[in-house]
């Protein structure tokens, strides 16, 4: 079964279980944060690093290497000085 | 006596197989665990987007969650803090991953299992936060847990026998394994694995699995190096290319052995470091070389609270269900001299052969060598090795306030250990007063029982 959710505003497919993370990677997209003027995206997979954080429907700082998505879920980046 | 109350905190081989052992001899277990489903990192699969072929010992995982029948399991919850005493207890939030509206529980328990597993272990090397550059673990979890990979042309690079499924699951999933990149050397490795063979016999199984992970290289004809290192990352805005250059056996680089291969994608792990929090907030001794101490009933020093798996060594599934059968057993108050200790003991006993193997790919103190002054060590404040070697002689928090370093949303996970490789101390930094992330809302609305933050000693 496939999802789809808004990331910045553009709808990105998914399949049923992914996490927003691997939705994502699958959608070609390897960064989603900035940090120190880096781009920065998954580092260690697993909820170590924090490196993948984005705003979920409004709630900042989800890891979204560990948040399985949900149809309509509207993901945002975040930046960081 | 009255049945006696566990509760398990991880629910990897280690956690399962306590809690179904525990509750197999009369106990009332909870298992808790921040993962959706049961498995921990070794059975990471999802039923519908994990390739069969990535998933090992799938028949035991099976028999473990059928024997959790009676037992009360807790997915998508986070231990953040746990507190000695009689009862002992566990504070747990659950709901989606670092959601606004999580559900707070607390447990108490007669015992407890400490088994939260470990994490890669990554070296920073210049290049290592451009995007395509991942831990070798979010390789195997991005595979199992949603069938994606990073990229076309990956660079597998670190230490141990960890990277022959990674480089599986690159190529099952498609990608091309430009190189395995491999720090001990060959002679280490004949003399480190081939020494007093007659003992991994007994653990054929591991043995068996990391042959058909060598077998299926062969197959693609996938380079493997030994004795060096993925010294740079190259690229501008992502990864294009990696140096591959030899290494001594302190894993100094070698001057003018550099090579370079292209790739757009490198998975770096050179080990796991174990998740210490919980156990040090219960008070348990840590051993220098910085795992949990336990005793032959894998009892902690600490009365009640019992540790298995990862976090008492780094020795793999099996060892980590061999361990986590002996706790279960003994947290239910089963007696050592108990016939039904005698196959998890024996098992126990093997793996520990494996698990003292891996020692061959123990990271050396030369790999600082491969750092610039402006390498970036701690990812989350983007703070340098010139900026950490500089405060060298302050003390563990002065550095840490000057610099930053491990002060950052990870709390110092990531980079602990290198930067105390690079201040060549220990800087205390596993010692967290949350054990996993909270909400400040979430903080505000516990009441303690013990204050939240404990002065540093
Ligand atoms: C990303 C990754 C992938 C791996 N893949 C493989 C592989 O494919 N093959 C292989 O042979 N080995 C693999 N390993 C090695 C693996 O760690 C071990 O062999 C095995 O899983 C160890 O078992 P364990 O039960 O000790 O710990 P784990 O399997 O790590 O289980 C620990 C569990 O504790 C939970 N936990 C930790 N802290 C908390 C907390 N505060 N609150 C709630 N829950 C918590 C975690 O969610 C986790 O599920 C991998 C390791 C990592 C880090
Ligand atoms: S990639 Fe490390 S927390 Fe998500």
């Amino acid at each position: 079964m496939s999802i789809r959710i808004e990331f910045d505003g553009q709808p990105l497919d998914g399949r049923d279980g992914q996490s927003i993370g691997g939705i994502l990677l699958s959608n070609g997209r390897r960064t989603w944060r900035t940090a120190g003027g880096s781009q920065r995206g998954i580092f260690c997979g697993i909820g170590i690093c924090q490196d993948c954080v984005v705003t979920v429907n409004g709630v900042e700082g989800v890891r979204a290497c560990q948040r399985t998505a949900c149809d309509g879920d509207r993901v945002e980046r975040e930046v960081r000085a | 006596m009255s049945v006696r109350r566990i509760v398990v905190i991880g629910a990897g081989p280690a956690g399962l197989a306590a809690a179904a052992s525990a509750a197999r001899a009369g106990a009332d277990v909870v298992i808790v665990d921040e993962g959706e489903r049961v498995g921990g990192q070794f059975w990471r699969h999802h039923p519908a987007l994990t390739d069969q072929r990535l998933q090992h010992q799938l028949g035991r995982f099976r028999e473990l969650e059928s024997a959790l029948g009676g037992v009360r399991v807790l997915s998508s919850a986070s231990v953040w803090r746990v507190e000695s005493g009689a009862p002992l207890r566990v504070h747990a939030l659950t709901g989606p991953v670092d959601g606004a509206e999580r559900r707070a529980e607390t447990l108490e328990a007669d015992a407890v299992v400490l088994a939260t597993g470990a994490h890669d272990r990554v070296l920073p090397v210049p290049g290592w936060t451009l995007p395509g550059v991942t831990s070798a673990g979010a390789v195997q979890a991005l595979a199992k847990r949603d069938g994606v990979s990073l990229g076309a042309r990956t660079v597998v690079a670190g230490a141990g026998p960890f990277l022959l499924p990674v480089a599986q699951s690159v190529a099952v999933l498609g990608g091309e394994v430009a190189e395995v990149v491999e720090a001990a050397s060959i002679g280490a490795i004949l003399r480190g694995w081939g020494a007093r063979a007659w003992e991994l016999t007994a653990a054929a199984g591991k043995a068996g699995e990391l042959g058909s992970y060598v077998a299926s290289l062969m197959k693609t004809r996938t380079p493997y190096r030994f004795g060096s290192a993925v010294t740079r990352i190259h690229g501008d805005s992502s990864v294009e290319a990696v140096t591959v250059q030899r290494i001594d056996a302190d894993w100094r680089p070698v001057a003018g052995t550099e090579r370079t291969v292209e790739c757009d994608a490198v998975a770096l792990g050179h080990g796991f470091t174990p998740r210490l929090e919980a156990a040090i907030q219960f008070g348990c001794d840590i051993t220098p070389e910085r795992f949990v101490r336990t005793d032959e009933q894998q009892l902690t020093t600490v009365p009640g609270v019992f540790a298995a798996g990862e976090i008492t060594g780094i020795g793999g599934a099996d060892a980590a269900l061999a361990e986590g059968e002996i706790a279960g057993l003994s947290a239910a108050g089963i007696r050592a001299s108990d016939p039904l200790l005698r196959a998890p003991v024996a098992a126990r006993r093997r793996m520990r052969a494996f698990a003292a193997r891996l020692a061959t790919h123990a990271i050396r103190p030369g790999w600082t060598g491969w750092l610039d002054d402006d390498t970036i060590v701690c990812r989350c404040e983007a703070a340098t090795k010139a900026a950490i070697a500089e405060y060298s002689a302050a003390s563990s928090r002065g550095m840490r306030l000057a610099t930053r370093a491990g002060l950052g949303a990870c709390q110092g996970r990531t980079c602990g250990r290198s930067v105390e490789d690079i201040l060549g101390a220990p800087s205390g930094i596993d010692r967290r007063p949350v054990l996993s992330s909270v909400r400040i809302g979430e903080l505000a609305a516990h009441r303690p029982t013990h204050p939240l933050i404990e002065e540093e000693s």
